[in-house]
């Protein structure tokens, strides 16, 4: 489960009316968040520990954008100096500008005289080259050190964010430790992964883009528009109809293909549905003869998305043009206007020069910002849901001044124990019971009688509505959830084995457990035998598919790392799913390995393991509504045996019936 | 420039299935190409206008001129805009164009499949390459169609227009151009493998979360959580480690190529001002070579960073066509016949199947005859063939050796769709379509009644819970049948089967989801509704076919014993093994 990788972000930039590339290929539309400015500013306030940093950040972009923005201005006075000094080579040597421009008037050469005002020429002297280089050698440094800036800003600004992503994570890790079981159940796995991963990634790409970009486009912004008015307000009247303009064409447009991007998205998804359910349910398609139609379905569904994203494509291929339009009708008039300026003397050319390059850097920051709100929308969106996250109710602590158990026995009491998973579905009620240290206790019952309940509340995994159980007398909820989960040992139905060796797995039952004592776990658990088959033996990598053991190798593996841990009280889940033969009965026998001299309640399948048990509790909807040993239920003829003749009959001889002892 | 070797690699393949798929958008193609260009050559005639402006309107105060030159300009910006516009209309057309056909070729290719090649494959990795690779494809012909085709023209073009403003300053452009190229050449070969890198790194995060959440009761209950904590620590660690050194060379890009271009504008003016001092070039020229400057540098900037996109794209165009290019073992034969020999009998003659390379077969000469009328059952570990004897039936497979008969004629001889129709199959894992609980059952026979659906639900063991539903029979089922649970769903996958009331059930181990109980109590109602067909039923539990008619053991791949229960226990050790396993001792006596 990889995030997308994302482009490399092109910050904007002064160009030829070109804008950043519209990468939103998918245009899955904006998720709109609930609370934007709570969250945008608690968000915000994830930043605090590096404060001082987002001040340094904040002052070189200010710098750097101001020492970038005077470029072109300065730019401007050395194309200046040059276009004085043609016209002034031109010139008679000797006379002063004044006496040239009157002359120019009196032989009716008012245009030349005009574009002379506006000018500082020396009359015979050609390109001041002192003056050029010296302008060009400051412009230089200015862009050097504008440069030097930003990069000294995206450098910090890249440590910010990526540290704060990092304090993100792990508050987040941090977190799923203390919620309590109930809150793993009722939102959907993959929902909860997504917040972990997708949702972060998304924050922390927003907060690099917002960060560095929004705050450059802005001080841009307003300084371009300063330098313009400064240069020549008329011009800048005609630039900044320009801009109200791309706003009006982008959110035209922006709004005719957000309809169509629904549009394409949801095509997109019905179609995707489509193609997992029949690749999913293949064989099924195939053998129920649903082929033809499976395809019409496709092809209608393909033809759909195509139309939706052509237009939406389309559309939103069409807001670079256009702005690009604009700006280059833009570059006409001041051209045009600027011209006609230049030559009345109201203007210099390096003026216009500048300013033509200030216009193209007026577009550019207006795009970002339009489309930073969106990408902005989005990262609240997912900081909500992880606040979320962050915000749900933790499990109860542990006692301030917990009881420790020393010695265990592993008596294990239920006390008019009383739960329920939801409150309008009852699951247990007053349910009292007791095992003796030792004792092995077998729990049947059709499935959804709350056996696995039974279990998931000895290990605290849930609280109990009324009544309490005892370990040994002591309350369980009187001790810590460690020291509590320290003295049960417990094989599950899920074998879960994580990505590591095999030694690993199975030491992760008693941390710091030594070799000897792993192998000899692994023994007593015929896990020893067929790991010493295995080309890498104890070093063998579980992978997560598990393809590379068998189910029942896995599950034996469990049972070892139970061993291992050498608890007072074992869980047991024998339902197991798919297991050969051969690895069925050394599970058995490691199982009863595990659970001699131990107290434990097994939720059982197996027969051997049922007629075995000290005690018998017979489950229906939440209830024990039996109690006893194999031979004392039977005798009954209750529930018990109902449950036991429809499992195994047909396998049991009748004599075996009569036979029974009583 | 390990980055740029992969770039090489991997393209062929990316080309070759472009030249797959595009031919059919040839002429809209060419119309990008054509558009693109008049709308380069207009963007890039606009600053050679400005030039002439200053140089014949300004410089000589010819107001006049000045105008009509405008309005030239304004013209061409018309026509540029037209042309681009154009260009993106051909554009979105072509490359989702492209997208479509190139997911229909997909979709039918898997379509023709056996499942001998969707296990190969994984079905998740066929819907990932018929969406995401595709979309990959996709994306880069429309930005090469919107910016790839014009970068180069730009280029060109612009280093064209530049010489004819003025050819004394070409070295300059050569300069600044290489300088770029190398810059960011640097900049990119050292961040690809980093990229990959923080991918693998922000997958092993992930990784270390999605074993958290699932194990949470494991973790908790092995009291894990400081180990879990200090692995998450460092996986965390490690990725923002590799995060911030990616962003400091990303850092490094937008400052390096601003400032090349900046100080190329500055060097142009310097030589340009010694070059006009010489009357050697205009000042109009001097305005003009900038914007061409800029132009060129920019469209080489927006090549570079297209290029990026070519490795992701090669990877997916790979993916795709490694697809295409498998062909399904089991093809439907020219000349099917639909006799039928033996009503609903199914044979089996020393039927093998192994995999091409792979040293032990996984079914070994397996020969039986299962009749109408008859429950046959097969029983074996884990491993030992079971559903792949079973998927031989229906053809998902096709033997590699022996034969498979239906009716009495050979499987490979008969019409797909014939087959189909008299088989019932309910694979072990129960699989839902979305839509209602009679859409799914109807999937069995699409003119069933809906007194026909409840009475297969009734059969099933399924009609408690489905009437308990709001909407009854119209209850919505959810993708995958999630909404029901693991009993529920297998429950109606029986009934779906019982709908289509075929000749010959086939049971992959169906009933494992159910508590015994209920399996007991649903055999016995199948009993009577399949009374004249054939029925196939593989088990793990020996109780659920204890009294089936005949009961085939295998054992890795070959048939061990065949026979009845009792018979079994008599003569086949492999058996009696099994059943040792699941009952009491004196039991197997």
């Amino acid at each position: 489960m990889s995030s997308p990788t994302r482009m490399p972000n092109r910050p904007a930039g002064p160009g030829p009316g070109r804008g950043p590339a519209h990468m939103m290929g998918a245009g899955m539309p904006a998720e709109k968040s609930l609370t934007f400015w709570p969250s945008a500013k608690r968000l915000a306030r994830r930043l605090s520990p590096e404060r001082g940093l987002v001040a340094v950040i904040l002052l070189l972009t200010v710098l750097g954008v101001s020492f970038s923005v005077v470029g072109p201005k300065i730019l401007g006075n050395a194309t200046n100096l040059i276009f004085e000094g043609i016209i002034g080579k031109g010139l008679p040597a000797g006379m002063t500008q004044a006496q040239v421009e009157a002359a120019a008037r009196a032989s009716g050469n008012d245009g030349f005289a005009n574009l002379l005002s506006g000018m500082t020429v020396v009359p015979g002297q050609g390109i001041d080259f002192d003056e050029l280089g010296r302008v060009l050698l400051f412009v230089l440094a200015l862009y050097a050190f504008a440069s030097l800036c930003m990069y000294v800003q995206a450098f910090v600004l890249n440590g910010v964010v990526q540290r704060t992503a990092l304090r993100l994570r792990r508050d987040i890790e941090d977190k799923l430790h203390r919620l309590p079981l109930s809150y793993f159940d009722s939102v959907p796995r993959g929902e909860l992964l997504s917040r972990v991963t997708n949702d972060i990634d998304n924050i922390q790409q927003t907060m690099q883009q917002t960060l560095s970009q929004l705050l450059t486009s802005l001080l841009t912004l307003v300084g371009v528009l300063g330098m313009m008015l400064w240069i020549s307000p008329v011009l800048a009247l005609v630039a900044l109809v320009s801009v109200p303009l791309s706003v009006v064409v982008t959110a035209l447009v922006a709004k005719r293909s957000q309809p169509l991007f629904i549009e394409q998205w949801a095509q997109t998804g019905h179609l995707n549905s489509h193609i997992e359910e029949v690749y999913t349910g293949h064989a099924l398609v195939k053998v129920f003869g649903h082929q033809r139609e499976s395809e019409e379905t496709f092809a209608d569904r393909n033809e759909k998305l195509y139309k939706a994203a052509a237009g939406a494509q389309f559309l939103s291929g069409i807001i670079m043009p256009a702005i690009q339009f604009i700006g280059n009708l833009n570059y006409v008039f001041i051209a045009v206007i600027g011209g006609l300026r230049i030559a009345s003397g109201s203007m210099s050319l390096g003026d216009v020069q500048a300013f033509i390059q200030y216009s193209r850097q007026f577009s550019q920051p207006l795009t970002t910002v339009a489309s930073m709100s969106n990408l902005l929308q989005s990262g609240v969106a997912s900081a909500e849901r992880v606040f979320e996250l962050l915000d749900a109710d933790e499990q109860s602590p542990d006692p301030v001044e917990p009881q420790v158990l020393h010695d265990a026995q592993g008596r294990v009491a239920f006390e008019h124990v009383s739960f329920r998973y939801t409150a309008d579905t009852p699951l247990i009620e007053d349910l009292s019971l007791v095992a003796a240290p030792g004792q092995s206790v077998a729990i049947v019952g059709p499935t959804g009688a709350g056996k696995t309940t039974l279990v998931n509340l000895v290990m605290r995994f849930y609280e109990l509505d009324g009544g309490r159980i005892t370990l040994d007398g002591v309350d369980i909820a009187a001790m810590t959830r460690d020291d509590l989960r320290g003295e049960i040992g417990m094989v599950l139905q899920d074998t879960w084995l994580f990505g590591g060796t095999i030694r690993d797995n199975i030491a992760y039952g008693r941390p710091g457990a030594t070799e000897d004592e792993i192998h000899d776990a692994a023994r007593a658990t015929y896990v020893d035998r067929f790991v010493r088959a295995l080309p890498d033996g104890y070093d063998t990598v579980i992978d997560d598919e598990g393809s590379n053991l068998s189910t029942g190798e896995r599950q034996l593996i469990t049972i070892a790392r139970a061993f291992l841990a050498a608890p007072s009280l074992l869980i047991l889940d024998e339902a197991t799913s798919s297991v050969d033969t051969r690895t069925e009965v050394l599970v058995q026998k490691a199982m009863t390995a595990l659970r001699s001299d131990r107290t434990s309640f097994v939720i059982a399948h197996r027969l051997s393991t049922i007629r075995d048990a000290d005690l018998i509790l017979v489950m229906e909807e939440g209830r024990i509504v039996e109690q006893g040993t194999h031979e004392e239920l039977l005798e009954r003829r209750g529930h018990y045996f109902d449950l036991y003749n429809a499992q195994f009959v047909g396998a049991v001889d009748d004599e075996e019936l009569a036979d029974s002892p009583a | 420039m390990m980055g740029r070797c992969h770039i090489l690699l991997e393209t062929p393949v990316l080309i070759s299935l472009l030249r797959r798929y595009l031919p059919p958008y040839r002429n809209a193609l060419i119309a990008v190409v054509v558009l693109q260009f008049f709308g380069t050559l207009a963007a890039l005639y606009l600053p050679t206008l400005n030039a002439d402006i200053i140089d014949n309107g300004v410089a000589k105060a010819d107001t006049a001129y000045i105008m009509r030159i405008g309005a030239v300009m304004l013209a061409i910006t018309v026509v540029q805009v037209a042309c681009t516009i154009g260009a993106v209309w051909f554009g979105a057309r072509s490359s989702m164009g492209f997208g479509r056909d190139t997911r229909a070729a997909i979709f039918h290719q898997v379509g023709a499949f056996s499942a001998r090649e969707v296990t190969h494959f994984g079905a998740p990795s066929l819907i990932t390459r018929t969406t995401n690779d595709v979309q990959q494809v996709q994306m880069l012909v429309l930005l090469t169609c919107t910016m790839m085709v014009s970068a180069p023209i730009m280029c060109v073009g612009g280093i064209i227009m530049a010489l004819r403003q003025d050819v004394g300053l070409a070295w300059l452009i050569a300069l600044s151009v290489t300088v770029l190229v190398l810059a960011i050449g640097l900049i990119v070969s050292r961040m690809v493998p980093l990229f990959r890198v923080m991918q693998k790194r922000l997958d092993n995060v992930n990784r270390v979360l999605r074993e958290q959440i699932t194990g949470i009761r494991v973790v908790r209950a092995f009291v894990r959580e400081p180990v879990e904590r200090e692995r998450f620590d460092v996986a965390n660690a490690d990725l923002t480690d590799v995060a911030i050194r990616v962003g400091r060379l990303m850092a490094l890009m937008f400052p390096v190529v601003m400032f090349v271009l900046n100080a190329s504008s500055v060097a142009v003016i310097w030589f340009g001002g010694q070059r006009i001092d010489a009357d050697q070039m205009q000042i109009g020229s001097l305005t003009a070579f900038l914007s061409y400057l800029v132009q060129i540098l920019m469209s080489i900037m927006m090549a570079t960073f297209m290029l990026v996109l070519i490795p992701r794209a090669a990877v997916s165009a790979e993916r795709i066509t490694e697809v295409l290019d498998t062909d399904s073992t089991v093809v439907p034969t020219d000349s099917p016949v639909d006799t039928v020999v033996s009503r609903g009998t199914v044979e089996m003659v020393g039927a093998t199947f192994q995999y091409p390379g792979a040293d032990e077969p996984v079914l070994c000469d397996v020969s039986f005859l299962a009749r109408a009328g008859q429950v046959t059952a097969i029983i074996g570990s884990t491993g030992s063939g079971k559903t792949t004897l079973l998927s031989l039936v229906p053809r998902l497979f096709d033997a590699t050796d022996g034969t498979v008969l239906v009716d009495g004629v050979d499987v490979r001889d008969l019409a797909p769709d014939v087959l189909h129709s008299r088989i019932g199959l309910v694979p072990q894992k129960a699989y839902l379509f979305s839509g209602t609980v009679a859409s799914n059952l109807r999937y069995g026979r699409e003119d069933a009644t809906d007194e026909e659906l409840w009475e297969a639900l009734r059969i099933a063991q399924a009609d408690d819970f489905v009437a308990a539903l709001a909407e009854g029979l119209e209850a919505p089922v959810a993708q995958g049948g999630t909404n029901f649970s693991g009993g529920q769903r297998q429950r109606l996958a029986i009934a779906r089967a019982v709908v289509r009331k075929p000749e010959i059930y086939l049971f992959d181990d169906s009933f494992s989801a159910l508590d015994l109980a209920t399996d007991a109590r649903l055999r016995a109602a199948l009993k009577p509704t399949t009374r004249e067909s054939t029925v196939i039923v593989v088990a793990q539990r020996v109780s659920s076919i204890v009294d089936a008619d005949q009961i085939v053991v295998l054992d890795e791949g070959q048939l061990v014993g065949v026979g009845t229960h009792d018979e079994l226990l008599e003569s086949c050790p492999t058996y009696a093994e099994i059943v040792q396993s699941q009952l009491p001792a004196e039991v197997a006596a």
